[in-house]
């Protein structure tokens, strides 16, 4: 195979580590760590690790998630009476429930959905804490705060599904189990509850803008990989300084189908792309069962169901009639 | 060495042998791979079943060898002896006969000697009448004759009161051996098992575990309790855009369809079989199969409330629920074991009008 068309990083320069900038804004403080090169890591990425920022709220987010990853973990520990091959084996099937639906909004018993809501608290305040932590980040090195937009957009999806849309039904109950299989299974729940969720509008552009990110995200990155032999993996400096490599790419997909993102324009269609995937599948949650039950018939309403002319049943299409 | 002359020759002409090598195994391999398909045909065939109008995905798809039920072929039956005046009858031969006393001694006869191949062909009589004399027949010591009796009765009651269900696609109806199939106890009865997580409480006590209930999913373990012995509400769905009269939860909803995944594998069939799946609830949009499984799930209601529960007390110990000692209980799978139509639709009435109604056969 070609040396240029691959997969894994070719050639990798080991030097001193990188300690990175310590200008100004107190930049360098809190950071942490004593670097190692890791050959492996190279491959895929940088081949350096740390030092990395601690800071109060990193220390805050990964608490909190440490903490709710054990609320959830002792919960699922102690479903199994403590055992451990019963742990592994039935691992996929565990969960940590959400209250039963009697208790509404009030604080529930902790073994009927109560570690629940605490497991959620501490959810929510990493997710809160990583957020400050990516946007404090981005204002110290004075980047844009594109990457702290783009997982508050997360967060809404988030938010939406275990804070907000159960505070609108009034019941904790309508939110996400903590489970591997569980949460799957509250997902198909929800969409036969509510009358099919593809028609839900909403889930249409949020499916739309995720299958379009996997698209733009394969269309990307194999442009550049492929070519990486024209230095067009430094993207930066082809962003600023446009050379063959740029060039090629543009005119490859503009001699394929007459239009061609540019270098940087690229990263706007995937941000885009990314950030609307869960901020309409946010919208689209919030709205079922508070303002939409049934979204099939909404779907009638509005005429975009179409309907089928046909029999029903399998005698009808037998030759033995059944 | 005598192949020095092919080695120098070898080395002066180089010639990259693996390349072509590979393609052409590939390509040969995929050819012979093709053509094996195309003569011998492909080794996992499914057979597809439409069940409505295309462009719905309406299909249920099966493989072959699973569409007949090869347990039929083990089913005997005995053709009825037409009664002749004088024939007496078994409640004036026998004593304690209360349900088949019509029957003449010839009819009689037939269907005890039947109901042993269906039920106990190993034990024969004994199995319910004891090993003592013919004599003690009439006795009621042990156990299994007094199910044996009421399970006449709920036979009778299922063909003469559910033919909607049991006759839903021709005369089939249901007999003794339509559930046991050679076995005393038939396969694919059901105890109460929840809670099955019981440091949970609630909601999350009946759920997430590899049961035969959940269909070994993480799918609550307790909807056959509830809507084949208690008859709850399984519909689940609002009916308008905005209904706010409709309060079932997701938890109803995953027990709605833990109850519909058990119904799809004890028939072999999936969703579509009975549902448009873009409208589960719509019943303007259902096959005509799926008023036969309401049918069907008000009938097991029906029967396990009126025969199987109240028989608790009858069934010895080691037959009652490893949980709540409760009474074994009959569901979906209890007759159709993986086939939609239990026997591949045998008449099972047929030769048996004793068993078709309560009341006295008409032969």
């Amino acid at each position: 195979m070609a040396e240029y068309q691959n997969i894994f990083t070719q050639v990798q320069v080991a030097g001193a580590p990188d300690l990175g900038i310590d200008n100004d804004n107190r930049i360098a403080e809190e950071r942490y760590g004593t670097p190692v090169i890791s050959r492996l890591l190279g491959w895929v990425g940088n081949a350096q690790i740390g030092p990395v920022h601690l800071g109060m709220y990193g220390v805050i987010a990964v608490a909190s998630a440490g903490i709710w990853f054990v609320i959830v973990g002792m919960n699922m520990f102690a479903q199994v009476g403590w055992s451990i091959p019963e742990f592994i084996r039935q691992l996929f099937w565990l969960a940590l429930e959400p209250p039963s639906p009697k208790y509404g909004l009030s604080f529930p018993p902790l073994n009927d959905g109560g570690w629940f809501l605490i497991a959620g608290f501490f959810f929510a305040v990493a997710l809160c804490a990583w957020w400050v932590r990516t946007y404090e980040l981005a204002r110290q090195h004075k980047m844009g705060k594109h990457v702290a937009w783009a997982y508050l957009a997360l967060m809404w999806l988030i938010f939406v599904l275990g804070l907000f849309r159960p505070i609108l039904m009034g019941s904790w109950s309508e939110a996400v189990p903590y489970g591997i299989f569980p949460h799957l299974d509250w997902t198909a729940a929800f969409s036969i509850r509510y009358g099919n969720l593809y028609y839900d509008p909403f889930h249409c552009l949020s499916i739309a803008f995720l299958y379009g990110s996997v698209l733009l995200f394969a269309m990307h990155a194999g442009t550049i990989l492929a070519v990486s032999r024209f230095g067009g993996d430094r993207e930066l400096e082809q962003i600023y300084d446009r050379g063959t490599a740029s060039e090629r790419a543009a005119l490859f997909w503009r001699w394929t189908m007459g239009f061609n993102a540019t270098m940087e324009g690229i990263h706007r269609w995937a941000w885009w792309f990314a950030v609307l995937t869960p901020v309409t599948g946010g919208i689209g949650i919030l709205l079922t069962g508070t303002v939409v039950d049934n979204w099939f018939l909404w779907a009638v309403a509005h005429h975009f169901a179409p309907s089928y002319d046909g029999a029903l049943g399998y005698a009808a299409y037998s030759a033995t009639g059944g | 060495m005598a192949l020095k002359w092919m080695n120098d020759w070898s080395r002066a002409n180089p010639k990259d042998i693996w390349r072509p090598a590979v393609s052409i195994g590939v390509v040969g391999v995929a050819l012979m791979i093709a053509a094996a398909l195309v003569t011998i045909g492909q080794p996992f065939k499914t057979a597809s079943m439409q069940t409505g109008p295309r462009g719905e995905g309406a299909v249920v798809v099966k493989f072959p060898e699973t569409l007949v039920d090869p347990t039929a072929a083990d089913y005997v039956s005995q053709d009825p002896v037409k009664p002749q005046p004088g024939d007496k009858l078994a409640k004036d031969i026998y004593k304690n006969v209360q349900v088949l006393g019509n029957l003449t001694d010839a009819n009689f006869t037939r269907l005890m000697v039947s109901m042993a191949q269906w039920v106990a062909p190993d034990q024969g009589c004994a199995f319910c009448h004891g090993d003592g004399d013919i004599s003690t027949y009439s006795e009621d010591k042990l156990y299994t004759k007094v199910i044996a009796r009421r399970m006449i009765q709920m036979t009778q009651d299922i063909n003469e009161n559910w033919s909607g269900h049991v006759q839903s696609v021709g005369e089939a109806g249901v007999n003794c051996f339509t559930c046991h199939r050679g076995q005393n106890i038939p396969s694919g009865v059901w105890y109460r098992i929840d809670p099955v997580n019981k440091v949970m409480a609630g909601w999350g006590a009946v759920q997430n575990r590899v049961t035969l209930q959940s269909q070994y999913t993480s799918l609550p373990s307790d909807a056959l309790e509830r809507y084949l012995l208690e008859g709850k509400n399984i519909l689940v769905s609002a009916q308008t855009v905005r209904d706010k009269t409709d309060t079932a939860s997701i938890q109803d909803t995953e027990r709605t369809f833990s109850l519909m995944n058990y119904i799809d594998n004890s028939l072999n069939v999936n969703c579509t079989f009975c549902h448009s799946t873009r409208a589960f609830w719509d019943t303007s949009q259902v096959t005509p199969q799926w008023a036969t499984a309401l049918l069907g799930i008000q009938m097991v209601n029906a029967l396990n409330n009126t025969y199987l529960v109240p028989l608790q007390s009858v069934f010895p110990a080691e037959q009652l629920g490893p949980v709540h000692q409760d009474a074994p209980k009959l569901a979906c799978n209890t007759c159709h074991k993986g086939y939609h139509l239990p026997l591949n639709g045998t008449d099972m009435i047929k030769d048996w009008p004793e068993l078709a109604s309560s009341a006295p056969p008409k032969y």
